[in-house]
């Protein structure tokens, strides 16, 4: 059935036949009479990546394979989230080798955006815990690992789904001691800082800082950087000690429906970001916290995308290398000025480039989301100019608007991303409204 | 632990049922025409729940084949589970027998074959409970899906004579009343969205009611009221309309 679709900035809405499948025959069937197929995941994406002509839904293929307990090895179909992995693989002692700020993503989807956690530059992003996975590419089913069909590999980790669809994923897992994080809070009182604080801070496994880009002068990127570990057993309190995997129930708040654009306004954000600082009373807080409100702040708002009203938002996501460090400050200096940022935008450094298209290297990053209105992409598109002007590129996953130039120029494997799916997907039967945007030309 | 048997494991609403059994510790049979694939569905509730599992084949319209299935399993399960059926088209059934014929016997015969036979297990067993999956559409026929209401309405009245018979011999009989329910069968109708109800409300609905003894669930419960007004439009009105 056809029907109007979007993902998680509701920006923007393209009519699609959405169809879904629980058994690969199923889905061989379908891919195997129809043309420009894209797979979708829990929508979880921002933009139009996983919109398209026939958008394939995985969500009903989400069956656990195999675990083994022992040595954390987990293999599953490609349309079960995280949240659903975590509710498995915690309680047993083990945790997601990386995962983002949702847990309501499928792990397909991981796979196709190779996902980076808060600990990028200690553990890197998703795809270096791949032992193996399969998928349907134009030439049919394929089994591909580092070791095995290694350009099928490589092109699908961070691929768009433009390599085919993902159906299977083993991955190894991380042992955890308990359900919680020992966490460390420190609040910078600018950029300079809080860039010092992450050199500092390294050693942490996890680290991102949340910063408050629409202040000026001394206080000029002031934030608050949060480093954490997982817990010991002796770190926990006592009565959390008693059942150390196990996470107390908590209740959701929801937004239910969009709110109005004048909701969010300058005003507004600088309050709510003033606060946010200002929550923090002491400089260091030290203290240990379950593992959902250190990895997924916002999952307890459900539908926290409806905050930015009916038009959506689209979210910007950068990185430029460690070395361009004034750019980071000519970026955030613009976007300070014009005064249309976000409640918070995230900033964390990585580390080294994983894979062909995937957005992780070496460098810092910052994520700020944008409600879309008059003259936004206009301005996007300045921040686009200084972004290449100092080597770095934007995020695939959470792009809906950049332009086809600015994919090609700062991508530096692009072309040899295209090479190897052309070989895979040779009728350029998967395709997105995304890969058709950036003109990928496959076919 | 008790052992709950799906007939027509496959479906959306029967996986949301083998999940919600499986947390409750029930040793499931999962039985579908194929049976490899059902084998994922197998490990996810082995591994998720740490339950006993098994698969079977099962063919619904190869009725001679219904006892020496049901002898086969590996223990007479508590409760059986009716919940294969089968749409089809209306307009192609309408001019070809085949299609036709595939509805009816697959959404009656096939089931009424079946659970014959685990109702002679039961009623000498005497214990067991019976929850068969039938359908509002079942309710009143309408133009626009009649051959498939009318073999549910068929399955409807078995039930209820079924529950008649077997509480005289301690075998309980639930008969579910889905409305508008989101899966692959429907995927491609557009349903309202307010009266759709995901197959995980409808799993945790029958299995509450089954615990509760419940004679018949219309799931989500406002069907009942909806189908009360529908059955009680007049003839001479309701053949009128294009439903």
């Amino acid at each position: 059935m056809r029907k109007n679709i979007s993902n998680w900035g509701n920006y923007p809405v393209l009519n699609c036949e959405e169809v879904s499948f629980s058994m690969e025959e199923q889905l061989l069937q379908y891919v195997n009479t129809h043309d420009r197929v894209i797979a979708r995941g829990n929508g979880r994406c921002y933009g139009d990546a996983s919109l398209g002509e026939h958008s394939v839904s995985t969500l009903r293929y989400d069956k656990v394979l195999a675990f083994d307990e022992e040595n954390g090895v987990f293999e599953c179909q490609s349309g079960l989230t995280l949240d659903q992995i975590l509710d498995i693989i915690v309680p047993r002692g083990w945790f997601l080798p990386v995962t983002p700020g949702t847990k309501f993503i499928t792990i397909g989807g991981a796979v196709a955006s190779d996902v980076h956690g808060k600990n990028h530059h200690s553990e890197g992003s998703f795809s270096n815990h791949i032992v193996s996975m399969k998928v349907l590419t134009g030439k049919g089913l394929t089994e591909c690992s580092p070791e095995t069909e290694p350009d099928l590999f490589w092109a699908t980790c961070g691929g768009m789904g433009l390599t085919g669809i993902i159906t299977t994923v083993r991955f190894t897992l991380k042992k955890i001691e308990t359900a919680y994080i020992r966490q460390k809070q420190i609040k910078a009182k600018n950029l300079d800082e809080v860039l010092q604080l992450f050199e500092e801070h390294k050693h942490y496994t996890y680290s991102m800082a949340w910063i408050d880009c629409l202040q000026k002068g001394d206080s000029f990127g002031r934030s608050i950087l949060i480093v954490g570990e997982h817990a010991t057993k002796d770190q926990v309190a006592a009565k959390a000690a008693k059942a150390p995997l196990e996470l107390p129930r908590k209740m959701k708040l929801t937004v239910p429906f969009n709110l109005p654009g004048f909701v969010l306004n300058n005003f507004t954000v600088k309050l709510f970001n003033a606060l946010y600082y200002a929550k923090n009373t002491r400089r260091v807080i030290e203290n240990t916290v379950p593992y959902e409100p250190f990895f997924y702040p916002l999952d307890a708002i459900l539908h926290w995308n409806r905050g930015y009203g009916k038009d959506g938002f689209v979210q910007y996501q950068f990185v430029l290398p460690m070395d361009k460090k004034d750019g980071l400050v000519a970026i955030l200096q613009k976007i300070s000025e014009k005064g249309w940022g976000s409640f918070l935008a995230v900033l964390k450094t990585f580390g080294k480039q994983d894979d062909l298209i995937s957005f992780p290297m070496e460098g810092y990053t910052l994520a700020l989301d944008f409600p879309v209105r008059n003259g936004l992409f206009p301005f996007l598109d300045e921040l686009d100019a200084l972004v290449l002007q100092y080597g770095g590129r934007l995020y695939l996953t959470k792009d809906a608007r950049m332009q086809e130039r600015v994919f090609w120029d700062s991508y530096p494997n692009a072309e040899r991303f295209r090479e190897i799916v052309k070989t895979w997907n040779p009728a350029g039967k998967f395709r997105s409204a995304q890969s058709d945007r950036l003109n990928f030309q496959f076919a | 632990m008790p052992t709950v048997l799906i007939l027509g494991a496959g479906s959306d609403i029967a996986v949301a049922l083998a999940r919600r059994y499986a947390a409750a510790g029930f040793t499931l049979q999962l039985a579908g025409r194929n049976p490899e694939q059902l084998r994922p569905l197998e490990q996810d509730l082995r591994i998720r729940h740490r339950i006993a599992a098994t698969v079977h084949a099962f063919d619904a319209l190869d009725f001679a084949s219904h006892a020496g299935f049901y002898r086969t399993l590996p223990a007479p399960p508590d409760v059986v589970l009716c919940v294969f059926g089968y749409l089809g088209s209306q307009e192609k059934g309408q001019e070809n027998w085949q299609e036709a014929s595939r509805i009816l016997h697959t959404n009656f015969t096939g089931a009424v074959s079946i659970l014959n036979v685990v109702a002679e297990d039961m009623a000498a067993r005497g214990k067991g409970t019976i929850i068969g999956i039938s359908s509002v559409a079942g309710d009143r026929g309408r133009m626009s899906n009649y051959l498939y209401g009318s073999a549910k309405a068929g399955f409807t009245t078995y039930l209820s004579g079924l529950r008649n018979r077997l509480w005289h011999s301690g075998v309980h009989v639930m008969t579910v009343e889905p409305g508008f329910v989101a899966t692959q069968m429907t995927e491609h109708l557009a349903l309202p969205a307010l009266l759709t109800a995901q197959p995980d409300e409808v799993a945790k609905d029958i299995f509450k009611a089954a615990e509760r003894k419940k004679n018949v669930l219309y799931t989500k419960w406002f069907w009942r009221y909806i189908m009360m007004i529908i059955k009680n439009v007049p003839e001479p009105i309701f053949k009128k309309k294009k439903l």
